[in-house]
């Protein structure tokens, strides 16, 4: 039950983009092709799935045993920048081919703040090693189905005839706007079964 | 040509506003600006790290290898992030839980790393210093500005302390600008309204 209701809690009702503003620089960045926005998403779902779960292991094990729950800002954001560095290494030796496609999207994650955000997230809601995955993956996906639909839309209007004004980014963040006002229509679903 | 010091504090505001211009740091343009004095607290978060970390980037531009930069960068943009977070967990409790998880978020805002990237890992402290502070300015006023629209249109009034402008309400709050789907609205209409006026001088210059 508490799988289902993280779950979509991430995915739909507390989806990082449209509803806690994580992650929207590479939103809006990396959104103009579709090709980029699955390469990014891919990225994404690896690296923070895995490193919430390496946040929250060093949370649990370091940080709180030794008291130094304090310095978590700058714990975190050193182990996810070393484990990104890391996930660069290995993939480069063992899988080249995933490498291949997500390779040029690694380094961008370390600035992606919905990673550090889901670690730091579960850290408030002490959400432990398991759960704390379980969030990040949730949060990831949830930001790939954002991006994904984002992505299409956008592919759309290449072609449109737009008001010099609005191009780019302005034309994005309304669009944007658009789409978190149907994703708020999420906002109770199963709220009755779901606690 | 060395550009005057004034001009290197002054061309946060216009010239190289994060928000308008260059639109770095977004989610805490967005994620904070509920209310002005969010905005406001958020701003001096920014420009306190912002000048730290571009103060001591530039101290130690020749001590720090060209490979390894960007982790030195961050750590030394981590130090004045965590102060800033101890600081106001001890003295503004209740706006450090309204700003809740984007405080510690600053370490990863691209605002602080592209100023350390490129103006202080190249230029001299005092300038580094002029430029921390205006380019934090400058970003404290967007969120001001752009708090203070949602806050009007959200809640009907401006409230900064125990000052609440107007004082009687002219119209239903529209509760939607208080949310995400308001938020982006807000900076997607303002961007192309900032796009307009600059089409426009641009046209009589031209003339």
């Amino acid at each position: 039950m508490k799988f289902i209701s993280i779950m979509l809690g991430g995915i739909l009702i507390q989806n990082f983009v449209f509803m806690q503003y994580l992650g929207l620089c590479p939103f809006l960045g990396l959104s103009e092709q579709m090709d980029t926005a699955l390469g990014m998403s891919g990225a994404v779902i690896f690296v923070m799935t895995f490193a919430s779960t390496v946040a929250a292991a060093f949370e649990q094990f370091i940080l709180v045993p030794l008291h130094l729950e304090y310095m978590r800002t700058i714990a975190y954001i050193l182990v996810i920048a070393g484990f990104v560095q890391l996930v660069e290494i290995f993939l480069k030796k063992t899988v080249p081919s995933l490498y291949k496609a997500l390779g040029i999207y690694l380094p961008l994650i370390t600035t992606n703040c919905a990673v550090l955000g889901v670690a730091l997230l579960n850290a408030r809601q002490s959400y432990g090693v398991l759960w704390g995955t379980v969030n990040g993956l949730a949060g990831a996906l949830g930001w790939s189905v954002a991006i994904i639909i984002f992505a299409g839309i956008r592919e759309r209007w290449k072609f449109m005839n737009i008001p010099g004004t609005l191009k780019g980014f302005p034309l994005a963040l309304v669009a944007t706007s658009l789409m978190a006002l149907s994703f708020q229509g999420f906002s109770r679903l199963f709220a009755s079964v779901l606690k | 040509m060395k550009r005057s010091l004034l001009h290197e504090f002054t061309k946060g505001f216009i010239e190289e506003n994060a928000t308008f211009r260059m639109v770095i740091g977004m989610c805490p343009t967005l994620a904070v600006t509920t209310s002005v004095k969010n905005g406001f607290w958020m701003g001096v978060a920014v420009i306190f790290v912002l000048t730290f970390s571009n103060v001591f980037v530039s101290l130690l531009r020749k001590m720090i290898p060209d490979q390894i930069r960007i982790p030195i960068f961050v750590i030394l943009i981590a130090t004045p992030v965590v102060i800033v977070e101890l600081l106001m967990r001890a003295y503004l409790p209740a706006m450090y839980e309204i700003l809740g998880v984007f405080v510690p978020l600053i370490v990863v805002n691209c605002i602080i790393i592209a100023r350390a990237e490129a103006f202080a890992y190249k230029e001299s402290v005092l300038r580094s210093f002029l430029d921390g502070l205006g380019i934090g300015a400058g970003f404290t006023c967007n969120l001001m500005i752009i708090g203070g629209i949602r806050e009007f249109l959200g809640t009907g009034q401006i409230a900064l302390g125990s000052f609440v402008f107007p004082s009687v309400k002219l119209f239903e709050p529209l509760v939607v600008m208080l949310t995400p789907p308001g938020g982006f609205m807000t900076l997607g209409l303002l961007m192309a309204i900032l796009n307009i006026a600059v089409a426009r001088s641009a046209q009589k210059k031209a003339h």
